[in-house]
Order: structure tokens, then sequence, then C-alpha cells
């Protein structure tokens, strides 16, 4: 029996620059998941969206690709358009910006059975109606006449899989499907996924960056780096025997707990009865009906040299708890710095104690000003906490850039010269130039690939020991907290879940939630 | 620190460097730049370039120069004590008696009235006037260098006022939002919603309008153009993960906003700044032409181009006038574009 997909010698390239996909070759049987892993740059997207001749007009595309033995490389759009949606589907990344906000659920999902079969508007209601149960949407008559920023990100990520599945295809391609969702939400999406795709009989080619998702849900796993596809091999063969150096380099790059440094036992940050509320106005005279409780009373210490992991979904409130211990935002409760009451300071006398306490900000693109060279962004707090004359400010900067592992050479340049990882070691550069003791890292590692994610993680540990640092580490990735952390926090809709030593906590957790988060997690 | 060394510093900056040969890049930019540049300083020294008065006398073995003194006939040799008519033959027949008399180019002033036209005025060009004369009898080529000074400078200032004051007053309301930003909005709404024409022109027939005072009141509107694009930056720019760095760092409001929102601020700005130029421009023209403009007589494009309306068949009046003014236009713009793309970070050289 022939593939259902079939891709040969597939080359890329955008404009006149190199080839980002170098010579693939894949083949898809109908009813097997395909698991394309890669990290970012690889060319496992550009790959995916070419079946689909979705690739922007700058794109070069040579090559054979087969659907059903019909070559579909390069032809007419008229042909594609007919395929796309019908025969093949896709479901994208980011939910919230896939879906139409104009548009209700039921307008959107419909349009697809419009285009590619002429439904009447009743059965074409009820189809959307069937496709949503199918998806496991509650109450799907109450959610027809509803707008995407109605809906959770992980119904939104539903609904997007309906559209895809309206018209039962024989393809569905799913690039990062979870990427941007919450860990117990990803769970439920991809065995959704993996259960439809069984139900129905499709072939799935799944893009994803995530080796526990693979080792999951996936059949087959194709190896990709540079354009070039490294290795192919059923799952269980994969991981108890990579073949390529590379393959093993990714699956070693899962972190993994090392040595941490010994904590002292003075105390330096402690925190009672934090509160974060935000209120709710109404009426004319906008008095306050209620609160949105962000933070609602937790209290936490943190000893010198220890790293207190804070792990929860989005909306469990760890950022805004991490900055309101900052006195970025306002809150109630009492906070201790080295037994000096910060939640009593006015903000001049905050801005003399900042430079104790640092902040590291997870999206690397946006922590650093694009106007402003790697020397002025390091050297701006120096500038300001201390009188050193500009030769000392180089000195010092150089320094900072080096224990983060970059050449001093590069101070000159802009941040958008940098790549996520490099850029990331220069927020932190900007933070150690300081000499804190108190460093809090907000999701330090998420927008980064797993390789550069254990780099960093391996430099964050070296500098604790270097400098005796405490680290308030804020994170939804389990595995990274728990390679990280002495001790581990659980948050849940504002307030503390349970905390615990890092390893009795992940080996009996005490709490439901917990329990669910960690089996969620696919440790 | 000196001033120069300060100056040495932001040379020496690779990213000042960079910027400016990003500037260079834009041929058309920086050509037109130049070229403005060129005329700008030429037009400052306008009177070395259209007088009336000689610009030295050598005279008895004397250098005498009439544009730093006033001389009386009789330093010459005249019959009264009365200031120096160096347009007078018997004047300049008893000076090159014995002297010599060096001339500027063009030998009129703005208000010079040529008396010795063979045509009644308005005359079309000839060698003597070189873009003609207006109804009274003036060089309009002198009069359009002394309007081309008088009216960049006006323009210059004016941008500069209002996008001080606009940024300022943008930043403010962007960066501290809430009762600021409300009440700023509302006012700049109401402000926005006069007749801004008809109340400059009530103000100027209050007082007798000069430079300062048409300043001033053109700078009571110009300065909203700015507001707008300012606060929707400093806005979006105060939620950046970068500024709560800057603000993790312990930085002040003041320099947060200096230092990291405003440089966002700044693309808009310049970008408009040519607008906000050509605007100034063009609305001391319209006062001009409408006659509230500067008082009678001063030089100025708007008086040429009512001239150039008034006398159709006179069409060297306002084609000259037209073509100043969008040569002038053409020019800044091309600028404002240059500037743009060497400010602008992501641009690749």
């Amino acid at each position: 029996m022939s593939a259902l997909l079939e891709i040969n010698d597939l080359r890329v390239r955008f404009g006149d620059g190199d080839e980002v996909v170098k010579g693939v070759n894949l083949a898809l049987n109908s009813g097997e998941v395909l698991a394309l892993v890669g990290e970012s740059g690889s060319g496992k997207s550009v790959t995916a969206l070419s079946v689909l001749s979705l690739l922007e007009h700058s794109a070069k595309v040579e090559g054979d690709i087969r659907l059903d033995g019909e070559a579909i490389l390069n032809q007419p759009k008229e042909i594609m358009r007919a395929l796309r949606g019908d025969k093949v589907a896709m479901v994208f990344q980011e939910p919230l910006t896939s879906l139409n906000p104009l548009h209700t659920v039921e307008k959107q999902i419909a349009e697809i059975l419009f285009v590619h079969r002429g439904l009447a508007r009743k059965q074409a209601r009820e189809r959307v109606l069937e496709l949503l149960e199918l998806v496991g949407i509650p109450e799907p008559e109450k959610r027809l006449g509803a707008y995407p920023h109605e809906l959770s990100g992980g119904q939104r990520q539903r609904v997007m899989i309906a559209m895809a599945l309206a018209n039962e295809p024989k393809l569905l391609i799913a690039d990062e499907p979870t990427t941007a969702l919450d860990v117990t939400i990803q769970r439920q999406i991809l065995d959704l996924l993996r259960e439809l795709q069984q139900r129905l009989d499709m072939a799935m080619l799944l893009i994803t960056h995530d080796l526990n998702v693979v080792r999951h849900y996936a059949d087959r796993v194709a190896v990709m780096r540079h354009g070039e596809l490294l290795e192919e091999q059923t799952c269980q063969q994969l991981f108890a025997n990579p073949q390529h150096p590379y393959t093993q380099e990714l699956l070693d790059a899962e972190p993994k707990r090392g040595e941490l440094p010994d904590m002292q036992p003075q105390t330096i940050l402690t925190a009672d009865e934090v509160k974060v509320w935000f209120p709710i106005k109404q009426g004319i005279l906008q008095r306050t009906v209620d609160h949105i409780k962000a933070v609602d009373g937790v209290s936490l210490s943190l000893n010198q040299g220890e790293t207190l992991g804070i792990v929860g979904e989005s909306g469990s409130g760890k950022s805004t708890l991490a900055q309101a211990l900052l006195r970025l935002i306002d809150s109630e409760g009492e906070i201790h710095f080295e037994e000096q009451p910060l939640h009593s300071y006015n903000s001049n006398q905050m801005r003399r104690m900042r430079q104790q306490l640092q902040i590291v900000f997870q999206d690397p693109f946006s922590s650093l000003s694009p106007r402003m060279s790697v020397f002025e962004i390091i050297a701006e707090g120096l500038r300001l906490h201390s009188e050193l004359n500009e030769d000392e400010l180089v000195e010092r900067v150089n320094q900072a850039l080096v224990d983060v592992g970059l050449s001093a050479d590069l101070a000159h340049r802009y941040p958008h010269e940098f790549s996520g990882g490099q850029r990331q070691r220069i927020s932190l550069a900007r933070a150690l130039v300081l000499k804190p003791k108190l460093l809090v890292l907000d999701e330090p590692t998420s927008a980064l690939d797993r390789s550069v994610q254990s780099q960093l993680l391996e430099l964050l540990l070296e500098l604790q020991q270097k400098y005796n640092l405490s680290y308030l580490f804020i994170s939804h990735d389990l595995s990274v907290v728990r390679a990280l952390s002495h001790r581990v926090m659980v948050m849940q809709h504002g307030v503390v879940v349970e905390q615990g030593d890092t390893e009795q906590l992940f080996a009996a957790p005490q709490q439901e939630y917990t329990r669910r988060l960690l089996q969620a997690a696919l440790i | 620190m000196g001033l120069v060394t300060q100056w040495q510093r932001i040379k020496a900056s690779p990213i000042n460097q960079r910027r400016w040969s990003q500037f260079r890049a834009n041929k058309r930019g920086y050509w037109s730049l130049w070229l403005f540049l060129a005329l700008f300083l030429l037009s400052l020294v306008a009177e070395l370039i259209a007088n009336d008065e000689p610009l030295l006398i050598h005279y008895q073995d004397r250098w005498m120069s009439p544009l730093m003194n006033a001389y009386s006939e009789l330093d010459f040799g005249g019959d009264f004590d009365i200031p120096a008519d160096y347009r007078d033959p018997y004047i300049v027949d008893l000076i090159e008696a014995e002297g010599r008399l060096y001339w500027a180019p063009v030998r009129f002033s703005y208000d010079t009235i040529n008396f010795e036209l063979t045509e009644p005025a308005p005359s079309p060009p000839t060698s003597v006037n070189w873009l003609g004369t207006d109804d009274q009898g003036r060089d309009v080529f002198a009069r359009l260098i002394y309007g081309f000074r008088i009216s960049v400078l006006f323009a210059l200032v004016l941008a500069t006022s209002s996008s001080v004051i606009g940024v300022a007053a943008g930043a403010m309301q962007g960066y501290f939002g809430g009762r600021i930003d409300l009440l700023g909005q509302r006012f700049i709404e109401v402000w926005s919603g006069m007749p801004q024409m008809f109340l400059l022109i009530i103000l100027s027939s209050l007082v007798q309008p000069n430079f300062w005072w048409l300043l001033g009141i053109l700078l009571l509107f110009s300065w909203m153009a700015l507001v707008d694009v300012v606060r929707a930056e400093f806005l979006r720019g105060r939620n950046l993960e970068y500024v709560k760095a800057a603000r993790a760092l312990g930085l002040g409001d003041v320099a947060i906003m200096a230092r990291h929102i405003l440089p966002n601020a700044m693309i808009a700005t310049v970008t408009f700044l040519p607008f906000i130029f050509i605007g100034g421009l063009t609305a001391l023209t319209a006062l001009d032409y409408l006659g509230f403009g500067l008082p009678p007589g001063s030089p100025s494009l708007g008086e040429m181009v009512a001239q150039g309306k008034n006398n159709l068949q006179a069409p060297w009046l306002g084609l000259t006038a037209f073509f100043s003014m969008s040569g002038i236009l053409v020019l800044l713009v091309f600028i404002g574009e240059a500037a743009r793309d060497a400010f602008d970070p992501r641009k690749r050289m």
C-alpha cells in the first residue's frame, strides 16, 4: 500500500537566502501519527506549511509532495484551495490569534462547511453542534453564539480542532497545538487529538519541540535540525536507542536535577499574608463591588543561597506575587528583606533598595530596550546605584558579560542581533551587574528551546554557587523547577496549595491539585 | 566634563555613527539636508546677497562698511547732514570720484523700490530684477530671500516649541494615565474644537502682530499635533517588560520616561516634525496672505501669494511663491524620511 502523504526531496528557500529545508523525505500512512521534532529554526514548520502551499510568496519550494498519489506541490491556487480544510486540515499554535475575534464560533466553523460542502444553514448548524460535541465542549448549544474572547484558551483550541475536523480530513497537521496552553489543558487537548485521530482513522503530522509529548502520543518520530532530516524511527526505538548524536543531545537536554549549592541558615526574605486585590468597580459612582484576588494571603520565607520554586498554571498569581514582593505593584501584608520592612518604604527608600532585589523577565524579546546597546542596558543600573567612572563601568559590564557566558566585545551591539538564549543572558547580566542578593526569575526559560534552556539552568546554578544568590524561581514547567529548586510552592487561584521540599513534593504530593499538575506534566 | 569632550563622546559612539551612516544611506534625504542647510545658511546672510547699500566703500583711503555704521552725506562731501542715500546718483558720483563702491550681487533690499522701471509695476523679469518686481516696484528675488529666511526661522522655532510642549503633554498623559490622562484628553478635545483660524484672526486684530506675537498665537493650537501619537506610545510603553525592568532597577519616573519610552516615541516625533514644520510655515503664509500676519512691508511668502492672486497678469509673482513653497516642502519631507530611517534600529545596512 502506498503512503497517504509522500514528501520527496523537499527544498525550500526564502528569496535569495540559504535553503531552510534541504532535501527532506517523509512518508505518512493513514491512521498514523508522525511527530516532527526539532528546535526553533530547524525547518519543521516550513516543511509542514509547504504541504498546503501556505508559505509566503518569497518562498521557493522544489521537490515532490504527493497526497494519495497525486502531486500537490506548486499546483494552481484553485486546486490547493479545494484541498485545504477538506482533505488536509491544520491546527495552529496560538488559539487566540488563529480565530477571528469578530465572528461567532458557529460562523467560523460553518464557513468551512459552506465553502467545501455547500450545506444549507440548518444542516450546517446541526453539523457544527455535532462537531462541538465531538471535541468535548460542554453545552454546545449555548456556545454557538460565543465569540472567541468568551472562551478559555483550551476551549478555543477545541474550536480550532472542530474547524479542522469539519470535513473529516484524511490528514491533520498540528503545528505545536498545545504550546500556548497550561499543562493540564495541554494534556486534555492532546488526549482529545489522539482519540479523534484513532476514531476517524486520520493521519496526523504533529509538530512539536516537546519530547514528552512525542513519547506519549506519536507512532513514529522524525528529527530535524538546520533544515535536514537527521533520523526517522518508531517512537519506542528512538527513545530506547537514538542513532544520531543530535537526537541523543536532545534527549539529554531534558532538565535533570544536579547538585544544588548549599543554602545558608540566615533568612533573607520573609513575606507575611501578602495580598494583591484588584477592585471591580461598577455603576456611575464607580463603587467597589468586589475584588479579583490575584494573590490572597501568601506567606513565605527564603534563605540566603536558597532557590524557592513557585509553580502554578497561568492566572494562579505567581508573577503577581513576585512583583508584589519587589514592590512593583501595590500590595497588603508585611514584607521584610534582611530585617528591613519593605512594605512600609516609600518609593524613594525603595529605589535605594532595588540594587539588592533584581528580577529577570520571561520574554527575552520584550525585556530589553531595542534602542539601547547591550552596554547601555547593563550599565544603566550601575550608573544609578554607584559612583563609578566610565572606565570602571566598562570593566564591570565586561565582567558581567563574561559571567553569563558572553563575550565582552558584544557590548556595542543592539539586542535584536542576538538569539533568544543570548538575550536572556543579557537580561541576567543586567540584574547580576548590581550584585543583588535576591534574584526573582519569572519564567526565564519558557521562551527558549530545550537545549538552550538546560545551558541557562546550568549557568544559574553556577552563578548561585559563585555569588551565593537566593533565587525565587517562577515557572509553569515542573521539570525545570525540579532541576533547580531546594523547595517548591504550588499556587492556585492566588493561594498556596502546597509547599515543601522539592524531592518530597514530587515523590509524594499531598494535595489533589498538585497530583493533577504532576500527572499532566508527563514527567 | 567640557562640552567639547561630550560632543566627541557622542560622535565616537558606534551607535550614533551607525545612525549617521544610515542617514547617509538614504541619498535623497542626505542631499536634501545639505541643499536645505545651504539655502538656509545663505538666507541667514541675506544682507550680503541682496542689499541696496554697498557692502564696502573705499573712500579717501578709508574702508567703510554701511552695513555696520550709518554714514551721513557729509562724510562723503555732501551738502546736508542726512543719512547717505546710496541709490542717489549724486552721492555715488561723489564717492566714486575719490574711491570705490563694492555692491552686493543684487542691488535691492526687500523694501527697496525700483524707481527706474521702464514699465509700470509689476514688471516682468529683467537682468536687473531677476524675478521681476511686485506691484509696488520691489524686487521679487530680494523679497524671496528675506521671506524664506523669516518663514524658515519662524517655522523652526514654532516646530521646536510645539514639539517640546506636545511631547511633554503626551508623555505625562500616557505614562501616568488615570485622571491626568482623562482631564488632558477632554481638554484637548475641547481646545481642538475651537475655530482656530477665526481665533487667530481675532487675536491678531486685537494686537499689532509681530514675529513673537504670531509665534505665541500659533503655538496655542499647534502643540496638539504630537500629543496623540506620543500618548499612545507611552500608554503602550509603560507596560513593556523592559520598562518594568527599568523600574525594578530603581530608575525614577523621569528617567524611565526619557530614556526608555521616549526613544520609541521619537520615531513618531521625528516623522511628524517636517510636517509640523510645514504646518507652521503654511500657517504663517496663510495669515500673511489674508493680511493678518507680519506687519505691512515685511518680506513674506504669503504676501507674495496674495500679490500673485491680485496680479494674474504677472505670473512671475505666483510662480515664484508656488515653486519656493513646494521646494521647501519637498526638501523637508525627504529629510524627515531619512531621519526616520536613521533612528530605526531594525533597519539593516
